[in-house]
């Protein structure tokens, strides 16, 4: 049976509980789900802040993700994916990305989690601003999301 | 062709998009930043350093060598930072 990926683009929250039991509701096949959710941090470099604005190239976000959520799925034995990722303004505490992945058995979850998810920080199109008593400034990319990308680059 | 601006490169364009036709030797992504800059000081700030700058052809990421003959769309913007 093929697995159609679930990816939601969207400015409301969601809920982590109610996505898996949205994959898992009715299966007896399903071994192992992994859930990771990104959460807003209350600072950044040390220095308090009061909310992350995520700006996304719409139309090419669900693209972007939609190829990662393609390559997971040729790459690992899963039964079910969920992807959804928030824009606009995001207070700290509150979720800003999620990606569920299941599968019979617990590693190929896990890695499958972990591969979209470094692809997710360096090459879906979305970019953090971030509010402090300062102003507003774009985050930087991180040289470390990159390599953590490059490392599942099939040799 | 329509061209997109995100984050800050889209703050000093000061648009988010607009259309463009470029004479015919520009023919890739390159050629298109240089072109760009030449039209006013604030596509010179937003392109000042080239090699920071990320483009997409029609919502697929290239590289500055990609042609854009045939293209519909193309964006320029910063390093991610989503996820």
């Amino acid at each position: 049976m093929s697995v159609t990926a679930t990816i939601r683009i969207q400015e409301a929250d969601f809920d982590a509980a109610q996505e898996i039991a949205a994959l898992t509701k009715g299966r007896t096949d399903i071994g192992a789900v992994v859930t990771f959710s990104g959460i807003c941090r209350g600072s950044e470099n040390g220095e308090p802040i009061a909310a992350l604005t995520l700006e996304h190239y719409p139309g090419m976000a669900e693209a972007e993700i939609g190829r990662h959520a393609d390559e997971a799925l040729s790459r690992w034995p899963l039964q079910g994916l969920t992807i959804i990722h928030r824009f606009g303004r995001i207070a700290p505490g509150e979720n800003i990305v999620l990606v569920v992945t299941a599968s019979p058995h617990r590693q190929a979850a896990f890695e499958a989690a972990e591969f979209l998810m470094d692809y997710l920080k360096t090459n879906a199109p979305f970019w953090k601003r971030e509010e402090s008593k300062k102003g507003t400034s774009w985050i930087e990319a991180r040289d470390h999301d990159d390599a953590a990308a490059a490392r599942w680059t099939k040799s | 062709m329509r061209v997109k601006y995100f984050a800050w490169v889209r703050e000093r364009v000061g648009l988010a998009e607009e259309t463009v036709e470029p004479p015919a030797d520009v023919r890739t992504v390159s050629d298109l930043i240089g072109w760009l800059s030449s039209r006013g000081e604030t596509y010179a700030h937003a392109f000042e350093k080239p090699k920071v700058i990320r483009a997409a052809i029609d919502h697929a990421h290239v590289r500055p060598d990609a042609a854009i003959s045939g293209a519909r769309e193309i964006a320029f913007f910063p390093p991610m930072t989503g996820g």
